[in-house]
């Protein structure tokens, strides 16, 4: 329970407090509407469509608002950054920036849809009461403005006019029409399926949003909705009942009426200006120079590509983003750095994956020996640093298949860390688990990983890093192929000295063992991997520590890198 | 944008389309709006788009995701055959089932999103793209290979036979452990 306070509480309390400021503004602006003694003749009219679409209106404003901040992520950079006293578990809520926009995204679609179903019932009665459809007092209402000196109410001035003809020639009307229609694009562009699979067709519809919001700030331009102001004063309790006396009857005036002036732009031109910025930025840091330090072609066509750029400062376990003019000028592509910041550049391992990167790599193949690459840009980087692993005494990393590819990062960092006698670092011993399906595209980190026994080798530390690699889709194939080397020092597989097991860890045991060697340790427990895996090794933590605060002590750390 | 199968996009489309054109129909039926007929055809046509464009169709390339419970009605799109499976029949189909709706403004906005969806599955079926049902691969019984039924023709893996020979000189040396277990035949 503890555990799950620490992890979700953050998360929890943010999504209480966007709910109820959306139930807030949803709740108080249909009772302004529905009572409020300005609007009592439109709701005459039209009744309680006129607060059913006011208050989505305002929720719409709300999230319109936030939605473009949690993709602003230098200004999150910049947050993270300053925000380094707040506690960690706060700061990390700034990685899930893109699940939150999703979902202001979805309360956007949802108040639509309310907002635009209560405006198909307004136009429908405010046409049919220009009509004479309703009774006297609403044919009245709907008949002032049509003399010279008169105001009008009811937006719908041509008495032969349809709803959708009203739709198409009003401002308000028109502009919803577009705006829902580049909404409903954008969603249908952005579901799972497509995203996953068609990445460019969801970036590029994604645009759309500058039509959206174009057409949201001047959406409430028409001035459609009308008010009654104080003066004249009109008592409505009292002349309600005699509409076709008004003008004549000293105490009521033909009412006037002012239109609503237009709120949208204030809500979002803040965020709108702060994405603007955010875009210039990138195009700034587009125009930046990146050199190619190394170009390495490594086995299963993985690229790995070591960058300088002048004053690029990383930490251990963040990402950047890349961008080749030469394959695609709109496409940034993220990638998780395998360098350490002790190392004077950075690097990404990058694998054939897309349409994206088979340019890249095909394009460096062609390349001469120690010629400069193609011009790459590079934004970042981002991600909140995974800095607690240097806390730990004894440090447990399990890494799946390609989550594995952060731990490159932490393990050289450890590493350099320790030949430095470096005071951050209190690790003495690290455990690390590697489980693949198979290790095609990740010989590079074995190799890396032979480096490493190389060097522990030379001072005499060959028990500072235990690694066990899970090769968890073996087959015949393979057991033949041990078989027949059993008898080889190194592993087959991997070419290193720790041998290659084959299914899944036996968790229990590896928890035990850990415990055995490390009686009086806090042992910190680090995941990169998918999330039956989280709650499994969540359980075992708790299972094998113990009460005493002096002896082993496990603790989970979730990372999503 | 090479490898795009546009179908899988007009799809999601459609079927939002149809669901908007349903939601407008409702509401125009309900709210007794002038035209209502309309309306009603709206509903009428909505659900009808709904249920072809649910059952999601086959990937060329890729892992194809079905939506929960597509199965039944991926068995009665699939047994129209070729009016179902040609994308070019499917962009007509929903153009044509798109203009009643444009008559009447709580109906217009699913016609507008049905007639987008048709022009995206007239591009894809340009492409050459059609529809594929997914289907639960049949479960063929794997015949056990041969080597389970017969005797094995190798003998175990062991050291070369000169290493097997009997050295005399070096008893020790010459002693090495089977690497599979040798037991003995308990009949």
């Amino acid at each position: 329970m503890g555990n799950w306070i620490i992890d979700h509480g953050p998360s929890a309390l943010i999504l209480l407090v966007w709910t109820g400021i959306n139930t807030f503004l949803f709740v108080y602006f249909y009772l302004f509407y529905d009572r409020g003694d300005r609007f009592f003749y439109t709701r005459h009219i039209i009744g309680s469509a006129l607060s059913w679409a006011r208050a989505p209106a305002a929720v719409l404003n709300f999230n319109c608002l936030l939605v473009l901040l949690p993709v602003c992520r230098n200004l999150l950079s910049l947050l993270r950054g300053s925000f380094v006293c707040c506690g960690r578990s706060l700061r990390k809520q700034l990685d899930k920036n893109l699940t939150f926009h999703k979902l202001v995204g979805y309360m956007i679609g949802l108040m639509t849809a309310v907002h635009t179903i209560a405006h198909l019932f307004n136009v429908e009665w405010f046409t049919r009461s220009r009509q004479g459809g309703f009774d006297i007092l609403s044919t009245t209402l709907s008949r002032l403005g049509e003399l010279e000196n008169e105001t009008y109410l009811n937006p719908v001035r041509d008495p032969n006019a349809t709803p959708t003809y009203v739709a198409f020639t009003t401002i308000g009307g028109l502009t919803g029409v577009i705006i829902t229609l580049a909404l409903i694009l954008m969603i249908t562009s952005s579901m799972e399926v497509i995203r996953r699979s068609y990445f460019e067709v969801f970036w590029y519809i994604h645009h759309l949003f500058i039509i959206f919001f174009a057409g949201l700030v001047i959406h409430g331009a028409g001035f459609h909705l009308q008010e009654t102001p104080t003066n004249p004063p009109h008592n409505f309790t009292v002349c309600k009942d005699q509409p076709l006396e008004w003008g004549k009857v000293p105490e009521c005036p033909i009412p006037q009426f002012a239109g609503g002036f237009p709120q949208t732009w204030m809500w979002v031109i803040g965020p709108m200006f702060l994405y603007l910025c955010e875009r210039l930025l990138r195009f700034i840091r587009y125009l930046q120079s990146v050199t190619y330090r190394k170009i390495i072609m490594r086995p299963s066509n993985v690229l790995e590509l070591q960058l300088v750029k002048r004053g690029f400062k990383m930490e251990v376990g963040q990402y950047i983003f890349m961008n080749c003019p030469a394959i695609s000028q709109l496409e940034w592509h993220p990638f998780t750095m395998t360098s350490a910041p002790e190392e004077d550049f950075f690097s990404v391992h990058i694998r054939s994956v897309g349409d994206w990167t088979e340019k890249l790599i095909k394009m460096l193949e062609q390349l001469p020996e120690g010629a400069q690459g193609p011009k790459m840009a590079v934004d970042g980087p981002f991600g909140t640093a995974s800095e607690d692993v240097f806390d730990y005494e004894v440090s447990v990393l399990v890494g799946c298949g390609i989550g594995v590819t952060p731990f490159a990062s932490i393990l050289k960092s450890i590493w350099y860390k320790f030949k430095q006698s470096s005071p951050k670092l209190r690790t003495k011993k690290i455990y690390f688990y590697w489980l693949c399906r198979e290790t095609h595209a990740f010989e590079w980190f074995a190799d890396l990983l032979q480096v490493l026994e190389k060097e522990m080798a030379g001072r005499g530390m060959e028990d500072f890093l235990t690694y066990n690699l899970y090769l968890t889709g073996w087959d015949e194939n393979h057991t033949a192929h041990v078989t027949v080397h059993f008898d080889k020092d190194t592993d087959v597989v991997t070419g290193l000295k720790q041998k290659t097991y084959y299914g899944r860890p036996i968790w229990d045991k590896e928890f035990q063992e850990i415990r055995k060697e490390n009686p009086t340790s806090g042992v910190g427990v680090f995941l990169c991997g998918p999330e039956t895996l989280a709650k499994t090794l969540e359980k075992k933590c708790v299972k094998y520590s113990d009460v005493d605060p002096r002896k082993t002590n496990f603790y989970f750390n979730k990372e999503n890198f | 944008m090479g490898k795009i199968e546009w179908a899988m996009w007009a799809n999601e489309q459609a079927l939002a389309s149809g669901l908007i054109l349903l939601t407008g129909g409702i509401v125009g039926v309900a709210g007794q709006f002038a035209g209502w007929q309309f309306a009603a055809y709206g509903v009428a046509a909505g659900v009808f788009v709904c249920l072809l464009e649910y059952p999601r169709g086959r990937r060329a390339k890729g892992t194809s995701v079905e939506r929960t419970g597509q199965y039944c009605l991926t068995v009665c799109v699939k047994a129209f055959g070729p009016i179902t499976r040609n994308y070019y029949v499917r962009a007509f189909l929903h153009a044509a089932l798109c203009v009643p709706g444009g008559f009447m403004l709580a109906t217009v906005l699913g016609c507008v999103c049905l007639g987008i969806a048709s022009l995206i599955y007239l591009l894809a079926a340009i492409r050459g793209e059609q529809w594929l049902p997914i289907l639960p691969k049949t479960e063929t019984r794997e015949k056990p290979r041969e080597s389970i039924k017969e005797p094995p023709q190798n003998p175990p893996p062991r050291p070369p036979a000169d290493l097997r020979r009997k050295r005399l000189e070096d008893v020790e040396g010459a002693a090495y452990v089977n690497p599979i277990p040798v037991t003995g035949s308990e009949d």
